[in-house]
């Protein structure tokens, strides 16, 4: 325990000081990305990981937040306001697409949220008056909370990385409090949770807004960070990406999602810098991951390195059978 | 009135495409439970080896319908091997089936982007059927109601195949209940790859069908794959007239919203699949609620 907070420790020092040893604006703004990226894996980790509803149209539900801020502050409200819209807006959406989706489990909710976030990502597409179609929505200037402008990269890295320590540490109250308990337990046996006296789908619904809510800050910090957002962030090729950061790293653990967001925001970044195919090996990534580490890379190295360190114990007690013999 | 009637047999052709095309996405999900969603990209491969059999890029100028028959076999293939070396491998993962069947479809259009660049490429119509019918004051093009015949032809064509043959009635039992079909001693893992591959070439066929109509550009392949998925909520998984009705709702929707809301044309097409998913889970001819 004394280790694990040793490192937990040495990590929050580092990414504190991460504007200090990280030089380059570059660096910076791919760490700010991850940030926000891993909030949004966190979210939709609740669902795909805590609560086993894959969601494929979590994309959809970002960019109704992001679209929601970018539309507001065009009209002329304050970034306060602005994101208080976006945050009730996304909210709504997530209890319309969970009371849709809840209709099923397993395949039949994949397939619903793909057609929803569909529908999303056509309305940003075609409903030209609201969302500018293919030129996106573009904003000006980011909030400036207690007085401090976010313009600079390295004040916008620290915002997000304040909201994205606020989200894990969300996140590690709710995976063990008695509702954490409860939607893993409806994960893993609906059917005895409910014969426990549990309402299942209530669990669950409650687990889609909390995921919900994860989703439209990240959507938020998204649409400040580009201060642009186009129907593209909202595709399938978008909602599978995250998915990607989930199983990548771990579904259904807390550290999962934030190291499937580094290695996806990472590879993305520094590979597309050098070939142009990303979306080939995303694919790759993906069928690779699947077939060769199914349960991520976070609970594949914890099971190695287990592995490896039972290994060593056996020895003396060997030794003690033999000299007792 | 003309408008409308036109709007009305442009609504049916696409009906009819999206018939090729959801057909095979319903018979894999009823028999394997899996949504495929490598389907939008075999439509898109489909079209574009029709394109460059039928446009000549190879050096040869094929026959439409001759590239057309290469193109559903080619695509059937490509197909039986994604179902026998990969879906394959992860029996009872519905989940880790369709995050492969993702992966590949990303891959698929990677490739064809880097294949046949980013510009729009039209099929060429097939020579007999460029002109027009006149019926009264109306004109309609030839080709379009060709694709209304050709969708009959084949959706007749599947009807016989699972409703009049052995091999269909095994498919029908694996829909029905894959357990006790593999009980009473039907193959249902070839099944699987047989079926795969129709569907495979189906919807193939539907991409070079469509050529001349839609064009192919990156990115058919996401846009078709929602709506095969939205014929197969509102008609049921694994049932055939369930994909015809379905289709035909959704090629209706499609072209009128398009004409009356264009806003909201996607909107629109969703909207029935809300109701049904509210009111009758399976779709309205499933026997299973996925």
């Amino acid at each position: 325990m004394t280790a694990r907070l040793a490192v937990f420790i040495i990590a929050i020092m580092a990414l504190v000081t991460l504007p200090q040893w990280m030089h380059g604006v570059y660096y910076v703004n791919v760490a700010s990305q991850i940030l926000f990226y891993a909030v949004f894996a966190l979210g939709l980790n609740v669902l795909a990981g805590y609560a086993g509803l894959v969601s494929l149209g979590h994309a959809g539900l970002f960019g109704i937040s992001a679209y929601a801020t970018g539309y507001m502050l065009n009209l002329g409200y304050s970034h306060s306001v602005a994101i208080a819209t976006a945050l009730s807006i996304g909210m709504v959406s997530m209890a319309i697409y969970a009371v849709l989706s809840l209709r099923a489990t397993g395949i039949g909710f994949i397939m619903i949220t793909l057609a929803l976030g569909e529908i999303v990502w056509g309305l940003a597409y075609r409903w030209i008056s609201i969302t500018g179609g293919d030129n996106g929505i573009n904003l000006h200037g980011r909030p400036e909370p207690f007085g401090i402008a976010l313009t600079s990269p390295n004040a916008f890295y620290y915002a997000a990385l304040i909201v994205f320590l606020i989200a894990l540490a969300v996140m590690t109250v709710f995976v063990r409090s008695p509702l954490g308990a409860a939607l893993m337990g409806t994960r893993d046996q609906p059917r005895r949770m409910t014969a426990l006296g549990y309402h299942v789908w209530l669990i669950r619904f409650f687990a889609c807004m909390l995921s919900g809510l994860l989703t439209s800050i990240a959507g938020i910090l998204f649409v400040y960070y580009n201060q642009f957002i186009s129907p593209q962030a909202l595709d399938l090729t978008a909602s599978a990406e995250v998915l990607l950061m989930v199983i990548s790293g771990g579904a259904g653990t807390l550290l999962g999602p934030i190291v499937g967001s580094t290695l996806v925001v990472v590879v993305k970044s520094v590979v597309s810098g050098y070939i142009e195919r990303w979306n080939f090996l995303l694919g790759a990534i993906f069928v690779a991951i699947v077939i060769l580490m199914p349960e991520g890379l976070v609970p594949g190295t914890v099971r190695l390195w287990r592995a490896a360190f039972a290994r060593r114990r056996p020895g003396p007690v060997v030794e003690a059978t033999e000299k007792a013999s | 009135m003309t408008f409308w009637l036109l709007l009305s047999v442009n609504s049916i052709t696409f009906g009819a495409l999206l018939f090729l095309l959801a057909a095979g996405f319903s018979l894999i999900f009823g028999l394997m439970r899996i949504p495929n969603l490598t389907h939008g990209s075999l439509f898109m491969l489909g079209a574009y080896f029709g394109a460059t059999f039928v446009n000549g890029m190879l050096g040869a100028y094929f026959d439409f319908w001759l590239a057309a028959l290469m193109a559903a076999a080619l695509v059937a293939v490509f197909g039986a091997v994604i179902e026998r070396f990969l879906l394959r491998q992860l029996p009872g993962q519905p989940l880790a089936q369709v995050l492969v069947t993702l992966g590949i479809s990303f891959m698929v259009a990677d490739l064809c982007l880097m294949a046949w660049g980013g510009d729009p490429i039209a099929v060429a119509t097939p020579p007999g059927l460029t002109g027009f019918v006149r019926i009264g004051p109306m004109v309609f093009p030839l080709y379009r109601i060709a694709v209304i015949g050709i969708a009959i032809v084949v959706g007749v064509a599947l009807w016989l195949l699972l409703d009049r043959t052995r091999i269909g009635a095994m498919i029908r039992a694996g829909v029905d209940d894959p357990d006790m079909a593999r009980v009473v001693g039907i193959r249902v893992s070839g099944l699987f790859t047989m079926v795969f591959a129709l569907g495979a070439a189906l919807a193939a066929f539907a991409g070079i069908i469509g050529g001349p109509i839609l064009t192919v550009y990156p990115g058919i392949d996401q846009y078709m794959l929602p709506l095969a998925l939205v014929v197969v909520i509102l008609g049921g998984s694994g049932s055939l007239l369930g994909s015809v009705v379905g289709s035909m709702v959704i090629g209706f929707l499609y072209n009128f919203g398009q004409a009356l809301f264009p806003e909201l044309a996607y909107f629109v097409l969703f909207l029935p699949m809300l109701l049904v998913l509210l009111l009758r889970p399976q779709g309205l001819f499933g026997r299973f609620i996925p």
